[in-house]
Protein backbone atom coordinates (compact mmCIF):
# COMPACT_ATOMS: atom_id res chain seq x y z
CA UNK A 1 0.00 0.00 0.00
CA UNK A 2 1.52 3.10 -1.06
CA UNK A 3 -1.17 5.30 0.46
CA UNK A 4 -0.03 4.29 4.02
CA UNK A 5 -1.55 5.06 7.20
CA UNK A 6 0.82 8.12 7.81
CA UNK A 7 -0.72 10.19 5.10
CA UNK A 8 -3.96 9.41 5.45
CA UNK A 9 -4.10 8.95 9.33
CA UNK A 10 -8.02 8.09 9.26
CA UNK A 11 -7.97 5.31 6.12
CA UNK A 12 -8.23 2.08 7.32
CA UNK A 13 -5.67 -0.07 6.68
CA UNK A 14 -7.60 -2.84 4.34
CA UNK A 15 -8.72 -0.16 1.68
CA UNK A 16 -6.98 0.52 -1.66
CA UNK A 17 -6.89 3.61 -3.14
CA UNK A 18 -7.93 3.81 -6.90
CA UNK A 19 -8.51 6.83 -9.16
CA UNK A 20 -10.88 6.62 -12.27
CA UNK A 21 -8.66 7.73 -15.15
CA UNK A 22 -9.82 6.71 -18.23
CA UNK A 23 -13.60 6.50 -18.79
CA UNK A 24 -14.62 3.76 -20.69
CA UNK A 25 -15.47 5.84 -24.26
CA UNK A 26 -11.69 6.44 -23.72
CA UNK A 27 -10.28 3.18 -23.32
CA UNK A 28 -13.02 1.69 -26.12
CA UNK A 29 -11.33 4.38 -28.70
CA UNK A 30 -7.82 3.24 -27.39
CA UNK A 31 -8.09 -0.30 -27.82
CA UNK A 32 -10.46 -0.28 -31.04
CA UNK A 33 -7.59 2.58 -32.26
CA UNK A 34 -5.05 -0.02 -31.43
CA UNK A 35 -6.36 -2.69 -33.42
CA UNK A 36 -7.59 -0.59 -36.84
CA UNK A 37 -3.54 1.04 -36.80
CA UNK A 38 -2.32 -2.45 -36.55
CA UNK A 39 -4.24 -3.13 -39.49
CA UNK A 40 -4.33 -0.70 -41.43
CA UNK A 41 -0.32 -0.49 -41.26
CA UNK A 42 0.28 -3.61 -42.15
CA UNK A 43 -2.37 -3.69 -45.03
CA UNK A 44 -1.06 -0.38 -45.97
CA UNK A 45 2.59 -1.67 -46.66
CA UNK A 46 0.91 -4.52 -48.83
CA UNK A 47 -1.07 -2.08 -50.83
CA UNK A 48 2.67 -0.11 -50.96
CA UNK A 49 4.11 -3.42 -52.14
CA UNK A 50 1.96 -3.00 -55.40
CA UNK A 51 3.71 -0.08 -56.53
CA UNK A 52 6.18 1.02 -54.24
CA UNK A 53 7.34 4.55 -55.38
CA UNK A 54 6.52 8.05 -55.33
CA UNK A 55 7.26 8.82 -58.79
CA UNK A 56 5.78 7.61 -62.09
CA UNK A 57 4.87 4.64 -63.56
CA UNK A 58 7.79 4.42 -66.39
CA UNK A 59 10.25 4.79 -65.47
CA UNK A 60 9.36 3.24 -62.10
CA UNK A 61 11.60 3.73 -59.33
CA UNK A 62 11.05 1.47 -56.54
CA UNK A 63 11.79 3.58 -53.23
CA UNK A 64 11.43 0.83 -50.69
CA UNK A 65 9.63 -2.95 -51.28
CA UNK A 66 8.01 -4.11 -47.86
CA UNK A 67 8.61 -7.26 -47.26
CA UNK A 68 6.37 -9.66 -47.30
CA UNK A 69 6.18 -11.02 -43.26
CA UNK A 70 5.31 -7.54 -42.02
CA UNK A 71 2.15 -7.26 -44.35
CA UNK A 72 -1.44 -8.00 -43.83
CA UNK A 73 -3.87 -9.46 -46.87
CA UNK A 74 -1.41 -11.51 -48.61
CA UNK A 75 -1.95 -9.53 -52.03
CA UNK A 76 -3.56 -6.00 -53.34
CA UNK A 77 -6.96 -6.85 -52.81
CA UNK A 78 -6.84 -9.10 -49.79
CA UNK A 79 -4.83 -5.99 -48.18
CA UNK A 80 -7.85 -2.91 -49.51
CA UNK A 81 -10.26 -4.97 -48.10
CA UNK A 82 -8.68 -4.74 -44.99
CA UNK A 83 -8.12 -1.53 -45.32
CA UNK A 84 -11.62 -0.56 -46.23
CA UNK A 85 -13.08 -2.22 -43.69
CA UNK A 86 -10.84 -0.94 -40.96
CA UNK A 87 -10.36 2.66 -41.92
CA UNK A 88 -13.78 2.99 -40.95
CA UNK A 89 -12.85 1.71 -37.49
CA UNK A 90 -9.63 4.06 -37.22
CA UNK A 91 -11.72 6.90 -37.98
CA UNK A 92 -14.81 6.30 -36.34
CA UNK A 93 -12.70 5.43 -32.77
CA UNK A 94 -10.45 8.63 -33.19
CA UNK A 95 -14.18 10.59 -33.97
CA UNK A 96 -14.89 9.00 -30.35
CA UNK A 97 -12.35 9.93 -28.58
CA UNK A 98 -11.76 13.35 -29.99
CA UNK A 99 -15.40 14.45 -29.67
CA UNK A 100 -15.56 13.16 -26.39
CA UNK A 101 -12.40 14.95 -25.06
CA UNK A 102 -13.94 18.34 -26.46
CA UNK A 103 -17.38 17.92 -24.91
CA UNK A 104 -15.96 16.84 -21.39
CA UNK A 105 -12.97 19.62 -21.51
CA UNK A 106 -10.64 16.55 -20.98
CA UNK A 107 -8.26 17.82 -23.66
CA UNK A 108 -6.83 20.29 -21.98
CA UNK A 109 -5.35 18.01 -19.84
CA UNK A 110 -3.69 16.53 -22.87
CA UNK A 111 -3.75 18.85 -25.46
CA UNK A 112 0.35 19.94 -26.16
CA UNK A 113 0.39 23.51 -26.07
CA UNK A 114 3.00 26.41 -26.76
CA UNK A 115 3.66 26.41 -22.95
CA UNK A 116 4.48 22.84 -23.12
CA UNK A 117 7.11 23.37 -25.30
CA UNK A 118 9.97 23.96 -23.13
CA UNK A 119 9.19 21.04 -20.09
CA UNK A 120 9.60 18.61 -23.34
CA UNK A 121 13.19 18.25 -23.39
CA UNK A 122 14.03 18.07 -19.44
CA UNK A 123 11.19 15.05 -19.62
CA UNK A 124 13.00 13.41 -23.14
CA UNK A 125 16.86 13.38 -21.25
CA UNK A 126 14.85 12.09 -17.98
CA UNK A 127 13.48 8.91 -20.15
CA UNK A 128 16.53 8.36 -22.71
CA UNK A 129 19.50 9.67 -21.01
CA UNK A 130 18.35 8.93 -17.49
CA UNK A 131 18.55 12.66 -16.33
CA UNK A 132 16.25 13.67 -12.79
CA UNK A 133 12.61 13.34 -13.13
CA UNK A 134 11.08 16.82 -13.54
CA UNK A 135 8.04 17.87 -10.93
CA UNK A 136 5.32 17.20 -12.76
CA UNK A 137 1.90 19.01 -11.29
CA UNK A 138 -0.30 17.78 -14.16
CA UNK A 139 -2.06 15.36 -14.79
CA UNK A 140 0.46 13.97 -18.16
CA UNK A 141 4.12 16.05 -18.42
CA UNK A 142 5.05 17.90 -21.86
CA UNK A 143 6.37 14.73 -23.67
CA UNK A 144 3.29 12.76 -22.70
CA UNK A 145 1.20 15.59 -24.33
CA UNK A 146 3.46 16.35 -27.28
CA UNK A 147 3.32 12.08 -27.84
CA UNK A 148 -0.63 11.92 -27.29
CA UNK A 149 -1.19 15.09 -29.34
CA UNK A 150 1.19 13.67 -32.14
CA UNK A 151 -1.35 10.25 -32.73
CA UNK A 152 -4.25 13.04 -32.96
CA UNK A 153 -2.62 14.95 -35.48
CA UNK A 154 -1.55 11.81 -37.42
CA UNK A 155 -4.45 10.22 -37.31
CA UNK A 156 -5.75 13.44 -38.80
CA UNK A 157 -3.23 13.02 -41.67
CA UNK A 158 -3.93 9.37 -42.29
CA UNK A 159 -7.39 10.57 -42.60
CA UNK A 160 -7.50 13.09 -44.73
CA UNK A 161 -4.54 12.30 -47.08
CA UNK A 162 -6.26 8.93 -47.12
CA UNK A 163 -9.49 10.58 -48.33
CA UNK A 164 -7.76 12.15 -51.21
CA UNK A 165 -5.99 8.90 -52.12
CA UNK A 166 -9.33 6.96 -52.00
CA UNK A 167 -11.57 9.21 -53.66
CA UNK A 168 -9.20 11.95 -55.41
CA UNK A 169 -12.28 12.91 -58.00
CA UNK A 170 -14.39 13.95 -55.40
CA UNK A 171 -11.97 15.43 -53.01
CA UNK A 172 -9.98 17.13 -55.32
CA UNK A 173 -9.78 20.72 -53.77
CA UNK A 174 -8.52 18.63 -50.52
CA UNK A 175 -5.36 17.69 -52.77
CA UNK A 176 -4.30 21.03 -53.20
CA UNK A 177 -3.18 22.49 -49.82
CA UNK A 178 -1.29 19.16 -49.51
CA UNK A 179 0.48 19.52 -52.92
CA UNK A 180 -1.75 17.54 -55.04
CA UNK A 181 -2.46 14.31 -55.36
CA UNK A 182 1.65 12.70 -55.68
CA UNK A 183 1.58 14.50 -52.53
CA UNK A 184 -0.97 13.22 -51.06
CA UNK A 185 0.67 9.92 -51.16
CA UNK A 186 3.91 10.71 -49.64
CA UNK A 187 2.04 12.37 -46.66
CA UNK A 188 -0.47 9.31 -45.94
CA UNK A 189 3.23 7.45 -45.54
CA UNK A 190 4.98 10.05 -43.56
CA UNK A 191 1.53 9.87 -41.36
CA UNK A 192 1.97 5.92 -41.07
CA UNK A 193 5.96 6.46 -40.05
CA UNK A 194 4.33 8.80 -37.28
CA UNK A 195 2.60 5.89 -36.01
CA UNK A 196 5.36 3.60 -36.11
CA UNK A 197 7.50 6.31 -34.53
CA UNK A 198 5.13 6.62 -31.74
CA UNK A 199 3.86 2.94 -30.98
CA UNK A 200 7.45 1.39 -29.74
CA UNK A 201 8.01 4.44 -27.42
CA UNK A 202 4.54 3.98 -25.93
CA UNK A 203 4.44 0.14 -25.53
CA UNK A 204 8.04 0.73 -23.72
CA UNK A 205 6.57 2.78 -21.30
CA UNK A 206 3.56 0.82 -21.08
CA UNK A 207 6.53 -2.04 -20.05
CA UNK A 208 8.40 0.26 -17.65
CA UNK A 209 5.24 1.39 -15.93
CA UNK A 210 3.76 -1.93 -15.12
CA UNK A 211 0.67 -3.83 -14.65
CA UNK A 212 -1.35 -1.71 -12.57
CA UNK A 213 -0.54 1.04 -14.89
CA UNK A 214 -1.64 -1.10 -18.33
CA UNK A 215 -4.60 -2.10 -16.03
CA UNK A 216 -6.31 0.92 -15.70
CA UNK A 217 -6.41 1.12 -19.77
CA UNK A 218 -8.59 -1.59 -19.22
CA UNK A 219 -10.57 -0.99 -15.75
CA UNK A 220 -10.40 2.59 -16.09
CA UNK A 221 -9.37 2.07 -12.38
CA UNK A 222 -5.55 2.84 -11.47
CA UNK A 223 -4.52 1.91 -8.19
CA UNK A 224 -2.70 4.09 -5.55
CA UNK A 225 -2.04 6.49 -8.36
CA UNK A 226 1.52 7.70 -7.87
CA UNK A 227 -0.25 11.50 -8.06
CA UNK A 228 -1.72 10.66 -4.87
CA UNK A 229 1.49 9.65 -2.60
CA UNK B 1 -8.81 26.14 -8.29
CA UNK B 2 -7.86 24.58 -5.23
CA UNK B 3 -6.75 26.73 -2.95
CA UNK B 4 -3.84 25.54 -1.37
CA UNK B 5 -2.06 28.09 0.03
CA UNK B 6 -5.33 28.97 2.56
CA UNK B 7 -4.20 30.79 5.72
CA UNK B 8 -3.81 28.47 8.05
CA UNK B 9 -6.22 29.91 10.25
CA UNK B 10 -8.77 29.30 8.06
CA UNK B 11 -8.87 25.68 8.82
CA UNK B 12 -9.22 23.77 12.10
CA UNK B 13 -5.99 22.27 12.98
CA UNK B 14 -4.72 21.37 9.37
CA UNK B 15 -1.80 19.55 10.24
CA UNK B 16 -3.79 17.65 12.38
CA UNK B 17 -5.43 14.40 10.76
CA UNK B 18 -9.38 14.75 11.15
CA UNK B 19 -11.37 12.89 13.64
CA UNK B 20 -13.09 10.45 11.72
CA UNK B 21 -15.82 8.61 13.86
CA UNK B 22 -15.18 5.09 13.29
CA UNK B 23 -17.83 4.41 10.94
CA UNK B 24 -16.98 0.75 8.85
CA UNK B 25 -16.80 1.56 5.51
CA UNK B 26 -16.71 4.95 5.16
CA UNK B 27 -13.58 7.26 6.15
CA UNK B 28 -12.29 10.29 6.06
CA UNK B 29 -10.54 12.11 2.59
CA UNK B 30 -6.71 13.06 3.33
CA UNK B 31 -6.17 16.34 4.83
CA UNK B 32 -5.20 18.07 1.83
CA UNK B 33 -8.38 17.54 -0.01
CA UNK B 34 -10.50 18.75 2.90
CA UNK B 35 -8.64 21.84 2.68
CA UNK B 36 -9.84 22.39 -0.90
CA UNK B 37 -13.86 21.51 0.57
CA UNK B 38 -13.54 24.75 1.91
CA UNK B 39 -15.66 23.51 4.46
CA UNK B 40 -14.67 23.76 8.13
CA UNK B 41 -16.62 20.95 9.77
CA UNK B 42 -14.73 18.14 9.66
CA UNK B 43 -17.82 15.85 9.41
CA UNK B 44 -19.45 17.12 6.53
CA UNK B 45 -17.85 14.76 3.96
CA UNK B 46 -18.49 11.64 5.85
CA UNK B 47 -22.03 12.39 5.51
CA UNK B 48 -22.26 13.10 1.79
CA UNK B 49 -20.16 10.17 1.31
CA UNK B 50 -22.05 7.27 -0.56
CA UNK B 51 -22.30 4.19 1.87
CA UNK B 52 -20.80 1.62 -0.54
CA UNK B 53 -17.32 3.42 -1.23
CA UNK B 54 -15.69 5.94 1.34
CA UNK B 55 -15.45 9.35 0.19
CA UNK B 56 -15.16 9.80 -3.21
CA UNK B 57 -12.84 12.98 -4.11
CA UNK B 58 -11.21 14.49 -6.71
CA UNK B 59 -7.65 13.74 -8.55
CA UNK B 60 -5.50 16.93 -9.88
CA UNK B 61 -7.01 16.27 -13.31
CA UNK B 62 -10.66 16.06 -11.88
CA UNK B 63 -10.82 12.34 -11.47
CA UNK B 64 -12.78 10.20 -9.47
CA UNK B 65 -11.08 8.93 -6.44
CA UNK B 66 -11.75 6.72 -4.01
CA UNK B 67 -10.94 4.24 -0.99
CA UNK B 68 -12.34 0.43 -1.66
CA UNK B 69 -11.95 -2.59 -0.41
CA UNK B 70 -10.13 -5.18 -2.00
CA UNK B 71 -13.95 -6.58 -2.78
CA UNK B 72 -14.68 -3.31 -4.07
CA UNK B 73 -12.25 -2.95 -6.14
CA UNK B 74 -12.68 -6.50 -7.68
CA UNK B 75 -16.15 -5.29 -8.44
CA UNK B 76 -16.18 -2.29 -9.79
CA UNK B 77 -12.73 -3.34 -12.44
CA UNK B 78 -15.41 -6.21 -13.07
CA UNK B 79 -17.78 -3.73 -13.85
CA UNK B 80 -15.82 -1.43 -16.15
CA UNK B 81 -14.45 -4.74 -17.98
CA UNK B 82 -17.63 -5.58 -18.94
CA UNK B 83 -18.18 -2.10 -20.49
CA UNK B 84 -15.29 -3.31 -22.74
CA UNK B 85 -16.79 -6.71 -23.97
CA UNK B 86 -18.46 -5.70 -27.02
CA UNK B 87 -15.13 -4.95 -28.41
CA UNK B 88 -14.14 -8.76 -28.07
CA UNK B 89 -16.44 -8.72 -31.19
CA UNK B 90 -13.59 -7.65 -33.48
CA UNK B 91 -12.13 -10.65 -32.86
CA UNK B 92 -14.13 -12.61 -35.47
CA UNK B 93 -11.92 -10.81 -37.79
CA UNK B 94 -9.06 -13.23 -36.40
CA UNK B 95 -11.74 -16.43 -37.15
CA UNK B 96 -10.81 -17.89 -40.50
CA UNK B 97 -14.26 -18.79 -41.62
CA UNK B 98 -15.82 -15.42 -40.26
CA UNK B 99 -12.79 -13.12 -41.85
CA UNK B 100 -13.58 -12.98 -45.62
CA UNK B 101 -17.25 -12.36 -44.75
CA UNK B 102 -16.47 -9.88 -42.68
CA UNK B 103 -13.96 -8.10 -45.21
CA UNK B 104 -17.03 -8.46 -47.75
CA UNK B 105 -19.22 -7.07 -45.69
CA UNK B 106 -16.56 -3.75 -44.87
CA UNK B 107 -15.52 -3.97 -48.76
CA UNK B 108 -19.37 -3.79 -49.59
CA UNK B 109 -20.30 -0.94 -46.87
CA UNK B 110 -16.55 1.55 -48.11
CA UNK B 111 -18.55 0.77 -52.05
CA UNK B 112 -22.28 1.97 -50.81
CA UNK B 113 -20.28 5.10 -49.18
CA UNK B 114 -18.64 5.66 -52.47
CA UNK B 115 -21.82 5.69 -54.27
CA UNK B 116 -23.08 7.84 -51.63
CA UNK B 117 -20.45 10.66 -51.58
CA UNK B 118 -20.36 10.64 -55.44
CA UNK B 119 -21.71 13.68 -57.10
CA UNK B 120 -23.14 13.11 -59.94
CA UNK B 121 -22.77 16.46 -61.41
CA UNK B 122 -18.90 17.03 -59.82
CA UNK B 123 -16.24 16.55 -62.51
CA UNK B 124 -12.74 15.25 -62.24
CA UNK B 125 -10.50 17.44 -62.36
CA UNK B 126 -9.34 18.06 -66.28
CA UNK B 127 -5.49 18.93 -66.90
CA UNK B 128 -3.73 21.00 -69.55
CA UNK B 129 -1.62 19.94 -72.53
CA UNK B 130 1.44 20.59 -70.47
CA UNK B 131 0.11 18.03 -67.79
CA UNK B 132 -0.06 15.63 -70.09
CA UNK B 133 2.17 12.60 -69.93
CA UNK B 134 3.56 12.01 -73.15
CA UNK B 135 2.29 8.94 -74.86
CA UNK B 136 5.18 6.80 -74.80
CA UNK B 137 5.37 7.53 -71.03
CA UNK B 138 1.37 5.99 -70.47
CA UNK B 139 1.68 2.53 -69.65
CA UNK B 140 0.11 -0.33 -71.52
CA UNK B 141 -1.61 -2.82 -68.11
CA UNK B 142 -2.92 -5.88 -69.13
CA UNK B 143 -4.29 -8.91 -67.31
CA UNK B 144 -3.45 -12.15 -69.02
CA UNK B 145 -3.96 -11.31 -72.73
CA UNK B 146 -1.37 -8.38 -74.23
CA UNK B 147 -3.84 -8.65 -77.68
CA UNK B 148 -6.60 -10.41 -78.52
CA UNK B 149 -6.38 -9.75 -81.99
CA UNK B 150 -9.15 -7.81 -82.69
CA UNK B 151 -10.53 -7.53 -86.85
CA UNK B 152 -10.80 -4.15 -86.84
CA UNK B 153 -11.92 -3.70 -90.44
CA UNK B 154 -15.06 -6.26 -89.00
CA UNK B 155 -15.71 -4.96 -85.79
CA UNK B 156 -18.80 -3.53 -84.26
CA UNK B 157 -20.23 -3.30 -80.94
CA UNK B 158 -23.05 -5.77 -79.49
CA UNK B 159 -25.55 -3.72 -78.07
CA UNK B 160 -28.65 -6.10 -75.56
CA UNK B 161 -30.44 -5.74 -72.99
CA UNK B 162 -32.72 -2.85 -71.76
CA UNK B 163 -32.58 -0.67 -75.42
CA UNK B 164 -35.32 0.37 -77.95
CA UNK B 165 -32.37 -0.08 -80.37
CA UNK B 166 -30.71 -3.14 -79.57
CA UNK B 167 -28.12 -4.31 -82.44
CA UNK B 168 -24.27 -4.41 -84.02
CA UNK B 169 -23.11 -1.01 -84.44
CA UNK B 170 -20.23 0.07 -86.06
CA UNK B 171 -17.50 2.45 -85.29
CA UNK B 172 -18.30 5.13 -87.66
CA UNK B 173 -21.96 5.10 -86.39
CA UNK B 174 -20.57 5.32 -82.58
CA UNK B 175 -18.14 8.20 -83.93
CA UNK B 176 -21.11 10.14 -85.95
CA UNK B 177 -22.20 11.31 -82.34
CA UNK B 178 -20.02 14.10 -81.02
CA UNK B 179 -16.48 13.69 -79.53
CA UNK B 180 -15.47 14.98 -76.41
CA UNK B 181 -11.67 15.11 -75.74
CA UNK B 182 -10.25 15.26 -72.34
CA UNK B 183 -7.15 15.79 -70.15
CA UNK B 184 -7.56 13.18 -67.52
CA UNK B 185 -6.05 11.29 -64.29
CA UNK B 186 -6.12 7.56 -65.13
CA UNK B 187 -5.62 5.95 -61.53
CA UNK B 188 -4.80 2.02 -61.23
CA UNK B 189 -5.60 0.35 -57.82
CA UNK B 190 -1.58 -0.45 -57.37
CA UNK B 191 -1.21 3.57 -56.34
CA UNK B 192 0.52 5.09 -59.96
CA UNK B 193 -1.14 7.13 -61.58
CA UNK B 194 -1.01 9.18 -64.95
CA UNK B 195 -2.70 11.76 -67.19
CA UNK B 196 -3.51 11.33 -70.59
CA UNK B 197 -5.56 12.39 -73.44
CA UNK B 198 -8.55 10.99 -74.33
CA UNK B 199 -11.62 11.19 -77.15
CA UNK B 200 -14.63 9.62 -77.42
CA UNK B 201 -18.49 9.34 -77.38
CA UNK B 202 -20.07 10.39 -74.24
CA UNK B 203 -21.10 6.96 -73.06
CA UNK B 204 -24.91 9.16 -71.99
CA UNK B 205 -25.22 10.15 -75.36
CA UNK B 206 -24.63 6.77 -77.08
CA UNK B 207 -27.02 5.12 -74.72
CA UNK B 208 -29.92 8.45 -75.34
CA UNK B 209 -29.34 7.54 -78.57
CA UNK B 210 -29.61 3.91 -78.62
CA UNK B 211 -33.08 4.46 -76.33
CA UNK B 212 -31.64 2.68 -73.43
CA UNK B 213 -33.74 2.73 -70.45
CA UNK B 214 -31.45 5.15 -68.45
CA UNK B 215 -33.21 3.86 -65.09
CA UNK B 216 -31.87 0.86 -65.56
CA UNK B 217 -28.89 -0.01 -62.78
CA UNK B 218 -25.77 -1.22 -64.85
CA UNK B 219 -24.01 -1.42 -68.30
CA UNK B 220 -22.20 -4.65 -68.01
CA UNK B 221 -19.28 -5.10 -70.76
CA UNK B 222 -17.49 -7.91 -72.18
CA UNK B 223 -14.51 -7.75 -74.05
CA UNK B 224 -12.35 -9.62 -77.36
CA UNK B 225 -10.11 -10.38 -74.54
CA UNK B 226 -12.47 -12.35 -71.92
CA UNK B 227 -12.45 -9.56 -69.60
CA UNK B 228 -16.22 -8.26 -68.83
CA UNK B 229 -16.86 -5.37 -66.43
CA UNK B 230 -20.24 -4.10 -64.81
CA UNK B 231 -20.60 -0.31 -64.13
CA UNK B 232 -23.01 1.25 -62.00
CA UNK B 233 -26.00 3.68 -64.34
CA UNK B 234 -24.83 6.69 -62.65
CA UNK B 235 -21.54 6.64 -63.53
CA UNK B 236 -22.06 5.84 -67.06
CA UNK B 237 -24.50 8.47 -67.05
CA UNK B 238 -21.48 11.27 -65.84
CA UNK B 239 -20.66 14.01 -68.31
CA UNK B 240 -16.54 12.74 -68.14
CA UNK B 241 -17.52 8.94 -69.30
CA UNK B 242 -16.07 8.26 -72.81
CA UNK B 243 -16.57 5.39 -75.07
CA UNK B 244 -12.52 6.05 -75.99
CA UNK B 245 -11.82 5.58 -79.68
CA UNK B 246 -8.66 7.77 -79.71
CA UNK B 247 -5.98 8.92 -77.53
CA UNK B 248 -3.43 11.54 -78.21
CA UNK B 249 -5.74 12.60 -80.92
CA UNK B 250 -4.60 8.81 -82.57
CA UNK B 251 -7.01 6.38 -83.38
CA UNK B 252 -6.89 3.88 -79.95
CA UNK B 253 -3.85 1.26 -81.02
CA UNK B 254 -3.70 -2.27 -79.87
CA UNK B 255 -2.11 -1.99 -76.44
CA UNK B 256 -4.68 0.50 -75.29
CA UNK B 257 -7.81 -1.64 -76.02
CA UNK B 258 -8.34 -0.96 -80.21
CA UNK B 259 -10.93 0.00 -81.17
CA UNK B 260 -13.14 1.01 -78.45
CA UNK B 261 -12.88 0.66 -74.48
CA UNK B 262 -14.22 2.96 -71.45
CA UNK B 263 -12.79 5.93 -70.10
CA UNK B 264 -13.99 7.03 -66.56
CA UNK B 265 -12.15 9.24 -64.58
CA UNK B 266 -14.27 8.91 -61.71
CA UNK B 267 -13.35 5.32 -61.97
CA UNK B 268 -10.01 3.17 -61.45
CA UNK B 269 -8.19 1.85 -63.97
CA UNK B 270 -9.07 -2.07 -63.63
CA UNK B 271 -13.23 -0.71 -64.15
CA UNK B 272 -12.01 0.92 -67.55
CA UNK B 273 -12.45 -2.48 -69.70
CA UNK B 274 -10.42 -2.09 -73.56
CA UNK B 275 -11.32 -3.95 -76.62
CA UNK B 276 -15.00 -3.81 -76.03
CA UNK B 277 -17.68 -6.07 -77.88
CA UNK B 278 -20.80 -6.31 -76.09
CA UNK B 279 -22.86 -3.82 -73.97
CA UNK B 280 -25.75 -4.85 -72.02
CA UNK B 281 -27.97 -2.56 -70.11
CA UNK B 282 -29.51 -4.59 -67.01
CA UNK B 283 -30.90 -4.22 -63.83
CA UNK B 284 -29.36 -7.73 -62.72
CA UNK B 285 -25.66 -9.24 -62.76
CA UNK B 286 -24.91 -12.21 -63.44
CA UNK B 287 -23.93 -13.73 -60.22
CA UNK B 288 -20.07 -14.49 -60.00
CA UNK B 289 -19.90 -12.32 -62.77
CA UNK B 290 -19.36 -8.49 -61.06
CA UNK B 291 -15.94 -7.80 -63.17
CA UNK B 292 -12.86 -9.79 -63.98
CA UNK B 293 -10.90 -8.50 -60.68
CA UNK B 294 -13.80 -7.93 -58.58
CA UNK B 295 -14.74 -11.57 -58.71
CA UNK B 296 -11.65 -11.75 -56.89
CA UNK B 297 -11.98 -9.97 -54.87
CA UNK B 298 -11.32 -5.98 -55.55
CA UNK B 299 -14.16 -3.80 -55.20
CA UNK B 300 -16.97 -3.30 -57.13
CA UNK B 301 -17.55 0.63 -57.38
CA UNK B 302 -14.01 1.01 -58.21
CA UNK B 303 -15.10 5.06 -57.85
CA UNK B 304 -12.40 8.18 -57.46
Amino acid sequence: MATSATVVGSKKPDTITVAYEHPWVVRGAHWLNAVAVFVLITSGLRIFRAFPSFGPKIPQRNFWVPPPGITLGGWLAGALQWHFTFMWIFAGSGLMYVVYQIVTGHWRQVLFMPRDIKGVWPMARHYFLFGKKPVVEAAYNPLQKLAYTSTIFFGAMSFLTGLVLYKPAQFWWLAWPMGGFHFARIWHFVAMCGFVAFIPGHLIMVLLHGWNNFYSMMTGWKRDPEYLN
Amino acid sequence: MADEQQPAEDLPEPAQPKEIAPESEIKGPPQSLVADSETPNAEEPKQEAPAAYSSARSGPAGEEVRDVTSRERGRINRRELLKLVPLIAIGAFAIPQLQEPLLMDGLGFSDWASGKLFGRHRLAQTFSDNDVVPFRRFPYNYYDVVDPEVDLDRWTLTVEGLVKRPGDYKLQQIQALSKVVQNTRHVCVEGWDVIGNFGGTRASDFLRWLGADLTARYLEVECADQYYESIDMATVLHPQTLFCYEMYGKPLDRGHGAPLRLQMPIKLGYKQAKYLDTIRVTNVLKGGKRGYWEDQGYDWYGGL
